[in-house]
């Protein structure tokens, strides 16, 4: 990259949006790395949207700082925003024109958009997400996942240092996600940085170099995928009827182990400061004449890390 | 064509036109134009005439002078008369609908389809977006008018005779003369218009809602024209923007007279000022959360 040594692409301090009486974002501290391709995750209403929204200067901030691409928003916004692609809270087009039309209209906007190449960009981001043939048709005869790449390829019109993607594969067909998936990573290969939000953990595990989780507009962690799956910290599970004879061994090798679960059978145990071999484990087990039908060692996956940073079901928080 | 096959000073032209919002611009207006329903309105507006034109030419008895619209009578003697009656029938209703519906849709209507915010993050610019929403509202008012009187002149000139025409000042006019004055008359009518285009694409600032700002807009157009028929709010008259609306007919004389011309465009401009104000004042500051 070409950013100075710790500058951000992204970097907001004590960013704040109150509605009324509701704090949507609340005090959130955002530190985007150059060339990160960066998973914004949160429950539906948890402040994605809105934070998306400040960070491009559509809603001004109750109080806070924002710095995008190292400039000050929403004050250096005309200078900012060219280099900026983004999809925000779905598709928004013209019905009654074409795709190809759509997109002519939306680089009209951008007073640094050369008029002469207009038309091969227009051409060149259509055929970037797979729209080639229904340019001419009329974007009221697209589909859902139609309109969400026209989308994606109207943030592509010009070449951006960041892509803003807020719920990209919304309405899209798993094989529609997985070319989504692709299209970032060979964007990010190319040095931009991705900022794509989303409340389906499951797509963006596999691309996000960092990630950030939202919950009741508060930012709740933020880190490298492996620093966040790392948190957690792996745990023991065993199958035992000799639950009292089993909690010997495991506190032995240093081991936390849970209170028992409704069923008795299960025992889980954290592990201590270190981690000692499954096999040793097991072995010190069966030799104290403990009943092994079952030994695990489970790594909290990030979507467990996810439900137990945001809470589970459907309840939007408040 | 690649932007190096251009000299550096078209190159410098063209950027100096996209700054100003010069292709937005364009592009608003054939967005404006390729919409279904600016077609379906100035259908509608073309239509008046044609009705007016058919009526006269379906009734036997010559009209009473007096009765009717003025100009009516005159208009089975001289097909050139059927413009003049049809702006006069379109300016209360059918030409401020239509306004109000272009007005009114500005702003509103791009966040109702959610492509405010595209465009806003492009970025256009929220006043370079305010201004080209109004010239483009401001070349409707004109195409509005045009259409009138077009449709008037060509409807007039298939079902009646032409000829010279006599003005409200006793002169008569050549046939190219009055043509002038028909167009003299469009530009007096679309600059009346331009004050509640302004008014409408304030309302429009306000809402995400656009059939809610076209309804407001076009029910001020008629509150404004009802005040201005009781005679006892005299004072308030001439500051309503619907005040000069008929006031045309000084442009029907020999020479024409332009006083009413040059007061409504002040007032006009006035309202403009204001509301073009209100506008960004309202819209620089919005949270965009449509």
């Amino acid at each position: 990259m070409t950013s100075p040594a710790g500058q951000f692409a992204i970097r907001t301090d004590g960013l704040t949006k109150r509605f009324g009486s509701q704090l949507a974002v609340n005090d959130v501290d955002l530190r985007v790395p150059p060339g990160a391709v960066f998973g914004f995750l949160g429950p539906n209403g948890s402040g994605k949207t809105t934070t998306i929204r400040l960070l491009l200067g559509l809603a001004s901030a109750t109080s806070g700082e924002i710095e995008v691409l190292g400039s000050r928003m929403p004050g250096d916004l005309g200078s900012v925003l060219p280099e900026v692609g983004a999809l925000v809270e779905g598709p928004g087009f013209y019905p009654y024109l074409s795709g190809a039309a759509n997109l002519h209209r939306l680089d009209t906007a951008d007073r640094h958009a050369t008029s002469t190449t207009r038309h091969a960009r227009v051409t060149t981001a259509l055929h970037r997400v797979g729209l080639s043939h229904a340019t001419g048709k009329k974007v009221k005869a697209y589909s859902l996942g139609m309109k969400q790449r026209l989308a994606i390829a109207g943030a592509l019109l010009s070449p951006r240092r960041l892509l803003v993607l807020d719920e990209p594969t919304n309405g899209l067909d798993p094989q529609g996600t997985r070319e989504v998936r692709s299209l970032i990573r060979s964007l990010a290969a190319e040095g931009t940085t991705v900022f794509v939000s989303s409340h389906l953990l499951a797509e963006i595990e596999q691309i996000c170099t960092d990630a950030a989780v939202m919950s009741a507009g508060r930012l709740v962690a933020q880190g490298t995928i492996s620093e966040l799956r790392g948190v957690g910290g792996a745990r023991v599970r065993l199958e035992s009827p000799d639950r009292d004879a089993a909690c010997t061994v495991l506190a032995r090798f240093g081991m936390t182990v849970a209170e028992p679960g409704p069923d008795g059978r299960e025992i889980f145990a954290s592990f201590g400061v270190s981690e000692p071999d499954p096999d040793t484990v097991v072995s010190a087990l069966v030799a104290a004449e403990v009943r092994v039908r079952g030994f695990a060692v489970e790594r909290p996956s990030l979507e467990q890390r996810f439900v137990d940073l945001t809470g589970e079901g459907f309840d939007v928080a408040q | 064509m690649s932007p190096s096959d251009l000299s550096p000073a078209s190159r410098t032209v063209l950027r100096a036109q996209s700054a100003l919002g010069v292709p937005l611009l364009a592009s608003e207006i054939s967005v404006l134009f390729r919409r279904r329903r600016t077609w379906a309105m100035l259908a509608t507006l073309a239509l008046i005439p044609l009705l007016i034109a058919l009526a006269v030419r379906l009734t036997s008895s010559r009209p009473p002078s007096g009765h009717g619209p003025a100009f009516l009578d005159q208009v089975s003697q001289n097909g050139l008369f059927v413009s003049f009656v049809a702006l006069l029938v379109s300016v209360p209703l059918f030409l401020p609908l239509t306004v109000g519906v272009v007005a009114g849709d500005t702003i509103a209507g791009e966040a109702s389809a959610g492509t405010l915010r595209y465009l806003l993050i492009a970025p256009a610019g929220r006043l370079r977006l305010l201004v080209v929403k109004y010239l483009a509202t401001a070349l409707f008012c004109l195409a509005a008018t045009l259409t009138v009187t077009i449709a008037g002149a060509l409807v007039g000139a298939a079902l009646f005779p032409i000829g010279p025409v006599t003005l409200l000042s006793g002169d008569t006019i050549p046939v190219g003369d009055s043509i002038v004055r028909a167009l003299l008359i469009a530009a007096y009518i679309t600059v009346s218009l331009l004050g509640l285009s302004a008014i409408g694409l304030f309302i429009s600032t306000m809402t995400d809602v656009p059939v809610g700002a076209m309804a407001t807009t076009i029910v001020l157009s008629v509150v404004s024209q009802v005040l201005d028929s009781l005679p006892q709010l005299a004072w308030l008259q001439p500051w309503l923007f619907s005040h000069y609306w008929l006031g045309f007919a000084d442009l029907l004389r020999q020479p024409p007279s332009w006083d009413s011309f040059a007061t409504n465009a002040l007032l006009q401009a006035g309202y403009l000022a204001v509301f073009g104000t209100l506008a960004f004042g309202r819209f620089t500051t919005k949270d965009i959360l449509s």
